[in-house]
């Protein structure tokens, strides 16, 4: 599904990622750790079309498809969604009428008529119960007002509602309560399927202790030092980011 | 990062206008400039009474002891009155069956603008007066709203028909004395709308003037009252459109309403003139006074304007909270965009015991414009436990362009309490992206946020006139970001 191969990006002449090779398939939850300033958000960013970025060299496919070319909405309409860290408030704009507005277009995109009203309602209650999320939350303002929480819980819920390929979450965990990451885990859960791909990227190890992934990466310095199964995960958590450090000296 | 949001703000604010057409038809005109004569003139076209002659003589000896207004903060060029038309009025042509026709071509203009006159298509629930450069064309509805009581009618048409009422309220809110261009507004003006609702009744259907500009150098300056009865309600909208030109037109109008005991009157204005092209040539000067006064105790005046249009616009639709427990409102969402400039805004004067205004201002600028809130609440001495809010909130689109706000709070009573809150903030670039990420393009995104913004207005407008408006937004900012 997702094919990363030597991918180099720098910003202001800065080298961020010094050649990253991944690869999702659907069905798998993959994992990306490592401590602040690896590149986590960056790789999420790029993924996703933020283009305050250089890529000096590489390639991402997407479905068989260039990805680096596309513009974000086109990548998004291909099925890539990205759980934001810091969610954005657009205030005034209903929650009903933003994922309307986002739903339709990736229906149009798709050869497919618009959503009715009631249609649209009925899809909201079902992935609301799916995810749990307040259902005050819908009837607000996109994330105006919302709590860290909140906001995140909004980011699955949209997750539910967009029904993407692949899904990145950038550090959905941080900031959040043991109930809140229940709910924000029970979320990815819940919308698993052999159809669709997870990317899960976070500093610490408790999400993954409500998310089971099949693969654990560790991202240090820009590079992909090690990768293995969850047990990777309980090690670092076990021996903490120094380990890691002192694996590289060692190489 | 910075150049790409410029480039996506550069695209969205170089949209199209779309009513810029043309339509080729014969006019009545009267030559170029303004004495005297042009005003007898005028006044013999339309078969006036001798008080309305009068009326126009006074204004004009008046304004030529008077200068242009230098306070806004706005730079408008010298302005060469003698060199306008005054009047230009299309020709019908020979009325075959009925008093009422209407010349096909003047049907079709207004078709094009979706404002259908011909009975079978009349928009259900709004009855219209169809106003081109200085004359009525059709006022639909009228004989049914005649079995209420309520007249509605052209200007015209009300000075011949109801002297009495026209004497009586003209002038009486906003005398020509008022300012420069409400003198000569007074002096020379051609046609407008005409509404009486009598006591206890309810109008109901909403009652809207629509406004075109058609002629080539000639100003529009219309003329509006309203008056509402004891315990009567009415909901008024206006809209206006002119085709693109080259050189400035004028338009100075005057809007005046009064509402007596109880009764509430709510006026909506989209105001969508050529707002001139992207390098800031042509475009209508858009000065008008509009005032309101709560006369009765009890009464409320409710103005709520969606402003895109214009290259200059010049507007503070107001109101005089003279009676006691009277209500005052102001809803406004001005777009600037290119090279347009607005200083628009509001007054509040109470003078009646209790009595409340809000107001509610968004200015969205962009491009090179430049958009001001100019808003004044004055309370006077008797007006015990007076309250006012406004709320003026500026969006910035780029970062060549202009939000100023200038509040003046005048109070005369220790009772009152008043209470201003104002914020500037950028469209951000984190937004739009969030969008895109949504698969939602970065121009409806953009018309998504500013809708966003501006909703606490857009929600005041008549359903007719919201989705419209909302749409209108969007294609005023089209190409500000792409």
């Amino acid at each position: 599904m997702l094919v990363i191969k030597d991918l180099k990006v720098s910003i202001d002449g800065l080298e961020i990622l010094k050649g990253i090779d991944l690869e999702v398939k659907a069905g798998e939850v993959h994992a990306i750790m490592g401590p602040n300033g690896s590149g986590k958000s960056t790789l999420a960013s790029i993924l996703a079309g933020r283009d305050i970025f250089n890529v000096d060299s590489g390639s991402v496919t997407f479905n068989g498809e260039d990805l680096l070319e596309k513009s974000p909405e086109e990548r998004a309409k291909d099925g890539l969604f990205l759980g934001f860290q810091y969610p954005i408030e657009i205030p005034g704009v209903s929650m009903v009428n933003f994922l309307k507005t986002a739903i339709n277009e990736m229906r149009k995109h798709r050869g497919q008529q618009p959503l009715s009203a009631s249609e649209f309602l009925k899809k909201m209650r079902e992935k609301k119960d799916l995810v749990e999320i307040d259902s005050s939350l819908t009837s607000r303002s996109v994330n105006e007002g919302f709590s860290g929480g909140e906001k995140k819980k909004n980011e699955i819920f949209q997750m539910a509602m967009l029904e993407p390929k692949l899904a990145i979450l950038d550090e959905t965990d941080s900031g959040l309560d043991i109930d809140a990451l229940k709910v924000v885990a029970k979320g990815v859960n819940n919308l698993k399927s052999p159809d669709n791909a997870t990317i899960v990227i976070t500093h610490y190890q408790r999400l993954l202790d409500y998310i089971i992934p099949d693969y654990v990466h560790v991202l240090y310095k820009g590079r992909i030092v090690r990768s293995g199964g969850k047990e990777l995960a309980l090690m670092l958590e076990e021996k903490g980011y120094d380990w890691v450090r002192n694996e590289e000296v060692k190489l | 990062m910075q150049n790409e949001q410029d480039q996506i703000l550069n695209d969205v604010t170089t949209g199209e206008y779309k009513y810029g057409f043309y339509t080729d038809i014969e006019q009545d005109t009267i030559g170029r400039g303004l004495s005297e004569d042009v005003i007898r003139q005028i006044s013999q076209i339309k078969k006036e009474p001798e008080f309305m002659l009068e009326f126009r003589l006074r204004a004009y000896r008046h304004w030529l002891t008077m200068k242009m207004p230098e306070w806004a903060h706005l730079n408008i060029p010298a302005i060469d009155y003698q060199d306008l038309t005054y009047y230009s009025a299309p020709r019908q042509k020979a009325r075959l069956n009925s008093l009422d026709e209407v010349d096909p071509e003047l049907l079709d203009t207004f078709n094009k603008l979706g404002i259908p006159l011909e009975e079978q298509k009349q928009l259900s629930g709004v009855a219209v007066d169809a106003v081109m450069d200085s004359v009525s064309v059709k006022t639909t509805f009228r004989e049914n709203l005649a079995e209420l009581g309520i007249i509605f009618c052209s200007f015209s048409d009300a000075v011949k028909e109801y002297p009495d009422l026209v004497r009586k309220y003209m002038g009486s809110v906003v005398p020509y004395t008022d300012n420069y261009f409400a003198a000569l507004n007074s002096a020379v003006f051609s046609d407008g709308s005409f509404c009486y609702i009598p006591k206890g009744v309810r109008c109901p259907m909403e009652l809207s003037t629509y406004f075109r500009i058609n002629a080539a150098n000639s100003g529009q300056f219309e003329r509006t009252l309203i008056v509402a009865e004891d315990n009567s309600y009415v909901s008024y909208m206006e809209g206006c459109t002119a085709p693109m030109r080259d050189e400035n037109q004028l338009h100075a109008a005057i809007v005046e309403i009064i509402a007596m005991e109880s009764a509430e009157v709510k006026y909506a204005t989209v105001q969508n003139w050529y707002p001139g092209n992207k390098e800031g040539k042509g475009g209508i000067y858009n000065f008008v006074t509009k005032r309101g006064i709560c006369k009765g105790d009890n009464s409320k005046i409710s103005w709520t304007q969606v402003e895109t249009g214009s290259a200059i616009t010049w507007k503070y639709p107001s109101c005089i909270l003279k009676g006691n427990n009277t209500t005052g409102e102001f809803y406004s969402v001005a777009v600037t965009n290119n090279h347009q400039q607005a200083d628009t805004g509001t007054k509040m004067i109470h003078i009646g015991k209790n009595s409340k205004s809000i107001i509610v201002s968004k200015g969205i600028s962009s491009g090179v414009s430049n958009n001001s809130y100019r808003g004044l609440v004055k309370v006077l001495r008797g007006a015990d436990n007076a309250r006012n809010f406004s709320q003026c909130d500026s969006l910035l689109l780029g970062d060549k362009c202009g939000a100023h706000t200038f509040p003046y709070i005048e109070s005369g009573n220790q009772t009152a309490i008043i209470e201003h809150e104002a914020t500037t903030s950028r469209i951000g670039e984190d937004q739009i992206f969030y969008c895109n990420q949504r698969g939602i393009n970065t121009e409806d995104a953009i018309g998504l946020i500013v809708n966003g913004y501006a909703k606490e207005v857009l929600n005041k407008l008549p359903m007719e006139f919201a989705v419209e408006a909302q749409k209108l937004l969007q294609i005023s900012l089209e190409g500000s970001v792409g």
